[in-house]
């Protein structure tokens, strides 16, 4: 990004017109000039009306989406015309490729904002009435009005879910990074294969494992089973981020402290852990972010309840991921409703969460 | 050590003078309790597939080869296998993949290399962030939004590349009154779901690597008279292979596993049909939690089997991914 913004600045205006003649001028690049902006309109403009014109009125075009697709692909062949005109050919791909990428982020970004707006307007009907965060569903009928029932327990749930996972995951998660980082030896290489490996453990399968390992054989299903599945599959995430943060504390800091004597232990607790707070937060944060919307988790080891339940070891304990996976199930529209406003609950916990990281990761940087 | 240990008070040299000093007291408890702490994460996360593994055993013993090969997952017939649902979870896979890793590729390009400035930081930003949102809402997302115009685009597929075994349905796409309830549920749809949580996914890994590509190079390129496609394919391409291709694995092995998404899109049929398009299809997660609930120990020791299965897919797509980032000159590069 530096590079081409230095590059494409313009030549210093003071020049004397004979020497900017002689020497030759920076090449400009990323410059649009009034003619590349004219053949760009005008391709999006001409593009259009044919497609209307023959696409739609000649030939009956297939929907919006359809329309959309054949201008795109007209706009570009007009416009590779247009640009080959007085161009040479890696231009005019150049050209075509960069109009590839904004169309192709125009459409990620139109898909993830109506991912995150889709959701909270579809759940304003819910999040308006503050029944949704006062009272659980106990006793409240599907078909009930939205102004009666809400998703407390849910919300208790998670966190109470969440809480324990990460008091059982982050001590162990970050113990295993400092054991591969700080410790190391040959040992500590299996456990980094193995743990990298278990990064990729799909949660439904963490949630069959203490399924079969535990409740079959007596655990009640309850919020602290789902928890422990869910510390399963935090704990990898968590080591193998905070790994990386340990692992970019510069070495000179670790050495300045073992050459004033200081010991492993204490070299550890006192310059390494702290240098790497930053990174550790995030390494935590990611973890929970993962916890936070593990839905087959909670669905195997906890499954769904209507009450509030703060005991973790006795009855189900349902969590907004699985709140929401319920109330979809039904197929009632009023609990489709509901649904999109417990998301809108997690979209502002997930939201909380990459703040607090971002608010952390900045804290490092201003005290560097 | 071993020089101080030899050296015993018998011998009337005077012991070398020791080069390493060992460990202090405290050390040796930290190094102990980190080692615990490294061996009992390892047991806890290796016991998971090492029980999945052990359990997995009697129903391979019981059904042999047949397990891969059985359509049904019937148990009161004794008649249980993955074929159906290993097909279901590579179609939705696929789906995910073939509609993300051009859009993911896409929008990681864009946003390294051609975002204006101001831009760029909110992109990353909002990427990373998209990146932790849970599957759950794109499972809605897709359920609510985009279910009614994935269908007509279902529609319009069949009708035009029908003959196209994959995009077959089995009823007339040209029907004034077409049979909607053919598109709702269908393999192309959940799969479209899961792009989107594949794509940010994808797209930050690709993005953090080729914002790593050396400057140096990037402005050879330009010196040389390339344009910024020119520098793009030349050195930031090249460059970034492994993130690419890490991004795209890391993508994968979660779509293999997405559970709550796909359950609440997919209408389970255990059917062994290429047709992506046609409602019903079943993914071996699905399987696993649709029938964990009722299941005998028998039952439940073939539904681990079928997480085995799963989870041995994407350790090796998982594995992969780490070995291609490792071996690529962008991994060296972000190891430091």
């Amino acid at each position: 990004m530096t590079t081409t913004s230095t590059i494409s600045q313009p030549p210093a205006p003071s020049l004397p017109a004979a020497t900017a003649a002689r020497r030759p001028t920076p090449r400009k690049i990323r410059v649009y000039t009034f003619d590349d902006w004219m053949s760009l309109t005008g391709s999006l403009l001409s593009s259009f009306v044919l497609v209307d014109i023959v696409y739609e009125h000649l030939l009956d075009g297939s929907g919006t989406l359809g329309f959309l697709v054949v201008w795109y692909l007209a706009f570009l062949m007009l416009y590779a015309a247009v640009v080959g005109l007085s161009n040479s050919r890696p231009f005019v791909v150049d050209r075509l490729v960069t109009t590839a990428l904004w169309a192709a982020a125009g459409v990620v970004i139109f898909a993830l904002m109506s991912t995150v707006l889709y959701t909270v307007l579809k759940g304003r009907h819910a999040y308006v009435h503050s029944n949704l965060f006062t009272q659980t569903a106990a006793g409240v009928a599907p078909s009930a009005p939205l102004s009666q029932g809400g998703a407390l327990h849910a919300i208790v749930g998670t966190f109470v879910e969440v809480g324990l996972a990460i008091g059982v995951s982050v001590p162990l998660g970050i113990g295993t990074a400092v054991y591969m980082s700080e410790v190391g030896g040959s040992f500590a290489r299996v456990v980094r294969t193995v743990v990298e490996a278990m990064t990729a453990l799909p949660e439904i399968l963490a949630g069959l494992f203490v399924y079969a390992f535990l409740i079959v054989h007596g655990f009640p299903k309850s919020g602290m089973a789902a928890s422990i599945a869910m510390a399963v599959t935090m704990i990898p995430i968590i080591a193998r981020a905070a790994e990386v943060a340990l692992r970019v504390v510069p070495g000179g800091l670790r050495e300045a402290s073992l050459a004033l004597g200081a010991s492993k232990f204490r070299t550890v607790r006192k310059v390494v852990l702290p240098s790497a707070r930053a990174g550790l937060a995030t390494a935590t944060i990611l973890g929970v972010a993962r916890g936070v919307g593990e839905t087959a988790v909670v669905l195997i080891c906890s499954g769904a309840s209507t009450f509030m339940e703060v005991n973790p070891v006795k009855n189900p304990m349902n969590s907004l991921p699985l709140y929401i996976f319920t109330a979809v199930k039904t197929g009632d529209p009023s609990q489709a409703i509901r649904a999109f406003g417990a998301a809108s609950i997690l979209l502002v916990l997930v939201l909380a969460l990459f703040v607090a990281t971002r608010l952390l990761s900045r804290d490092k940087a201003v005290q560097r | 050590m071993t020089i101080a240990s030899q050296g015993g008070p018998v011998t009337p040299r005077r012991t070398p003078r020791q080069l390493s000093p060992g460990l202090e007291p405290t050390d040796r408890i930290f190094e102990g309790f980190s080692l615990g702490i490294g061996a009992f994460v390892l047991i806890l996360t290796g016991a998971v597939g090492l029980f999945l593994g052990l359990e997995s055993i009697p129903t391979f013993r019981h059904y042999g080869f047949h397990f891969f090969t059985t359509v049904d997952w019937n148990p009161e017939l004794d008649k249980v296998g993955i074929a159906a649902v290993l097909l279901g979870t590579f179609e939705v896979a696929l789906v995910a993949m073939v509609v993300s890793f051009p859009l993911a590729l896409a929008f990681a390009l864009f946003i390294s290399d051609y975002a204006p400035k101001w831009l760029k930081g909110w992109l990353i930003s909002a990427v990373d962030l998209m990146a932790a949102v849970p599957s759950i809402i794109y499972g809605i997302w897709g359920f609510y939004l985009l279910k009614p115009h994935a269908m007509n685009l279902a529609r319009w597929l069949s009708q035009h590349f029908g003959w196209f075994p994959l995009f077959h349905v089995n009823t007339d796409p040209n029907a004034a009154v077409w049979q909607q309830s053919q598109y709702t549920s269908s393999a192309f749809i959940a799969g479209l779901a899961v792009s989107m949580m594949a794509i940010p996914l994808a797209c930050a890994v690709m993005r953090a690597v080729f914002d790593q590509a050396p400057l140096g190079e990037r402005e050879a390129a330009m010196a040389l008279g390339g344009t910024q496609w020119g520098v793009v394919k030349t050195v930031v391409l090249p460059f970034g292979k492994g993130g690419i291709i890490g991004g795209t694995m890391l993508a994968l092995g979660r779509a293999l596993g997405e559970t709550a998404a796909v359950a609440i899109i997919l209408s389970p049929a255990y059917i062994l049909s290429p047709r992506i398009l046609q409602s019903g299809a079943q993914t071996t997660s699905g399987l696993i939690a649709s029938n964990f609930g009722n299941a005998s120990q028998s039952q439940l020791s073939a539904l681990l089997t079928a997480g085995f299965v799963l989870f041995v897919i994407t350790l090796i797509v998982n594995s992969t991914a780490a070995f291609v980032i490792g071996r690529s000159r962008s991994g060296a590069a972000t190891e430091i």
